[in-house]
């Protein structure tokens, strides 16, 4: 055994690679709640739109009869779909509609959660406990594979990582570099102001509520064409909340989210490793830590240096109505 | 021509009472065209629905069943969103409220008399409940920390809390009395006098099981609206929801009545965790797939949405999404897939919130320029303050 491979089998190295595979559905739903939020709309039915995204994804993999690349990408296109569609109700009501935006999300997630579409859509399908046909597979990216710990964790994981990783540069850029993005800010910051400059207030939060929705959904197909490889109802596990707490973890920046996101995944992959390699854990603590952390960390934003250099979008969940400003 | 949106300068009582009815109607037509589209006879379903809701044998006594813990943290959500205060943490609280439940009814034993025993519950299941309410209340007041995001992450908190106690640790609600209980991890067993009475009505075919539980809630609707409408706290909680600033002015402890409210809502969802102990499981159901996946929390968020926020329509929207899932879980078979039910919820839940703009805001065509309303009343439900 080459010295290379025993490196690359010890714990260390296993959650790693396993923080990364984990991490990216949170990554990808955690990218879309937070445009969504920064243009000023909390969307808490992120767990929803995850789950029907991934039981779309999941029925395309079943029914397109195609090349495996083909049925990916139509796949996760199909997830994308149907979480822009259902975050469009979110949209609707909040922005439209003036509705409660935390009463709507929530609804959203009931509607599209466990209990609901998605489960139905999964028993009218019958795609339950049938195996999928076609998974992302690990790439070996310039042959890298086996070189000592990055190999397994950065040069050997699925597509769906790299174009995460690639979602991520192309979100700082959009929010930081272009008038959109600054757009996008100004109307989740100061809807009032951004309306006197012309912004069509209204139009940005539905299409960044919009993208949230499609990428909550990718995040949902990253389960049922990844992580899984089969569709069973609530096979999320309660992603979509952590994607919500991590969005906060990340004070609101996409580059923070890939730190956060790995984290929270290396949490959730932590246990197993450990009580694969015999140690005696207690997986609630370490199930619990994401959640705890995002609370320190929430407190800590929210109060004096933090709320200003690292707060929430200011105008966040408040709807914006033209004539009452 | 332009569709001009305005607030309301009065809100007509007749629109709050039409509105969700009319919002429910409309529902149940959406629904019946997306059951028509996935191959379902809507009539059919709605039939069955109805009959195995309220009509079958025993099937109100289910829908008691199903419907006491929703009018519990339907009742929390109310207390708490009335007053602007966002705690979606009823179902961490209620986790909490069966912990505590348990532990004093067990710390009891089996030879204390029964009313004790119960009574007994029923305030160690408040006192769990608002103890764990009142941490993002404290965050909330001290560090100005948002709760609505804090009272979420708080139940899943909540909810390894409980999975721990029974299955990972040696705790004190955990049965270790023989070989079996250690290797299968199962709660202990409550004895008999924690059992909680039932209130019997009619008898043979159409007889009427009421658990205690309901009638304690009922009990507390009756409560809140007195505290609410009534008392100085209420108007001064009022005030301060639809302005700190104003109320801080005025010379109201805003601190002490947020806590309050936080604690009043985490108390009501715990007695409904007690509730759920003393009148269903009779033990701490922990299981992850148990009490955890019924999502009573959540769902009693929609309960409060739809009565908007008053208690004895709380009740009343609570009993109603009892008896559908009831029926529901009844049904649930080849013509009824499971799923439904949430998706059903989930639509009367949109149609209710774009109700609402109609209750506070006035449509209508118009080819002048908009007119800006004033506002006499700020809206009951707003965003994140």
């Amino acid at each position: 055994m080459s010295v290379a491979s025993t490196v690359n089998d010890t714990l260390l190295v296993s959650v790693l690679h396993q923080a990364l595979i984990y991490g990216t559905p949170l990554l990808f739903a955690a990218l879309g709640e937070l445009l969504a939020e920064r243009s000023g709309v909390l969307n808490l039915g992120v767990e929803g739109m995850m789950l029907v995204g991934a039981v779309m994804a999941f029925w395309v993999d079943q029914r397109v009869h195609a090349s495996t690349e083909v049925v990916l990408v139509l796949a996760v296109g199909m997830a994308a779909l149907s979480g822009a569609i259902l975050s469009l109700i979110h949209a609707f009501l909040v922005v439209t509609m003036r509705a409660n935006q935390i009463v709507s999300g929530l609804a959203l997630s009931i509607f599209a959660g466990a209990l609901g579409l998605s489960s139905y859509l999964g028993n009218d399908l019958s795609l339950t406990d049938v195996p999928g046909n076609h998974q992302f597979q690990d790439i070996n990216v310039f042959g890298l594979a086996d070189v000592p710990v990055v190999g397994p964790v950065i040069f050997n994981q699925s597509a769906l990582v790299y174009a995460s990783w690639a979602l991520t540069v192309v979100l700082v850029i959009y929010l930081t570099r272009t008038r959109w993005g600054l757009n996008v800010r100004a109307v989740g910051e100061a809807p009032d102001a951004a309306d006197a400059m012309g912004i069509n207030v209204a139009r940005y939060r539905y299409v960044h509520v919009l993208l949230g929705g499609a990428l909550a959904g990718v995040g949902g197909a990253c389960f049922t064409l990844a992580i899984v490889g089969n569709w069973s109802a609530g096979v999320t596990g309660g992603a979509g909340w952590i994607a919500i707490a991590l969005v906060i973890f990340a004070f609101w920046r996409p580059e923070l989210c890939v730190v956060g996101a790995y984290l929270f995944g290396g949490l959730s992959a932590l246990p197993f490793a450990l009580q694969g390699h015999g140690y005696n854990v207690t997986p609630e603590f370490w199930s619990a830590l994401p959640y705890v952390a995002t609370i320190a960390v929430l407190v800590l934003v929210s109060s004096g240096w933090g709320r200003k250099r690292l707060g929430a979008p200011a105008a966040l969940g408040v709807p914006y109505v033209r004539e009452e400003r | 021509m332009t569709l001009q949106i305005e607030r309301r300068l009065q809100q007509p009582r007749w629109l709050s009472v039409a509105v969700p009815i009319g919002s429910i109607a409309f529902a149940f037509l959406v629904m019946a065209a997306v059951l028509g589209v996935t191959g379902h006879d809507p009539l059919h379903v709605y039939r069955d629905l109805f009959d195995s809701a309220f009509i079958a044998e025993g099937a109100l006594t289910q829908t008691f069943v199903a419907a006491t813990p929703l009018l519990f943290t339907g009742l929390a959500a109310a207390a708490a969103f009335r007053m602007q205060v966002w705690n979606i943490g009823a179902e961490g609280q209620l986790y909490c409220g069966a912990i505590g439940a348990a532990g004093v009814a067990l710390q009891l034993g089996p030879d204390a008399s029964s009313p004790l025993v119960i009574f007994a519950m029923v305030i160690c299941g408040a006192a769990a409940g608002a103890v764990w309410g009142l941490i993002p209340g404290v965050l909330k007041t001290f560090a100005r920390t948002n709760e609505i995001i804090t009272s979420l992450m708080l139940n899943y908190v909540a909810g390894y809390i409980l999975t721990w106690l029974i299955f990972d640790s040696a705790s004190y609600w955990r049965d270790l009395s023989s070989i079996q209980a250690r290797s299968f991890p199962q709660a202990k067993p409550m004895t008999e006098n924690a059992f909680w009475p039932t209130l019997d009505l009619g008898s043979g075919t159409s007889s009427v099981v009421i658990p205690l539980g309901f009638l304690i809630a009922i009990g507390i609707a009756v409560l809140l609206h007195v505290l609410y409408k009534h008392t100085k706290f209420g108007f001064e909680v009022q005030v301060i929801g639809d302005s700190t600033r104003a109320a801080r002015y005025a010379g109201m402890r805003t601190r002490r009545k947020i806590l309050a409210v936080f604690a009043i809502s985490g108390g009501i969802a715990g007695i409904g965790g007690a509730s759920q102990v003393g009148d269903f499981s009779h033990t701490l159901d922990a299981d992850p797939n148990g009490l955890q996946k019924s999502y009573y929390g959540y769902t009693g968020i929609v309960v409060a949405a739809l009565g908007r926020y008053n208690p004895f329509a709380v009740c009343l929207v609570g009993f109603l999404i009892g008896g559908l899932q009831n029926a529901g879980f009844t049904l649930q078979g080849a013509d009824f897939p499971s799923g439904l039910v949430g998706v059903m919820q989930g639509i009367i839940l949109f149609c209710a919130l774009g109700g609402e703009l109609l209750i506070r805001y006035r449509v209508r065509w118009s080819s002048d320029a908009p007119v800006a309303a004033e506002e006499v009343q700020p809206a009951s439900v707003e965003g994140v303050p």
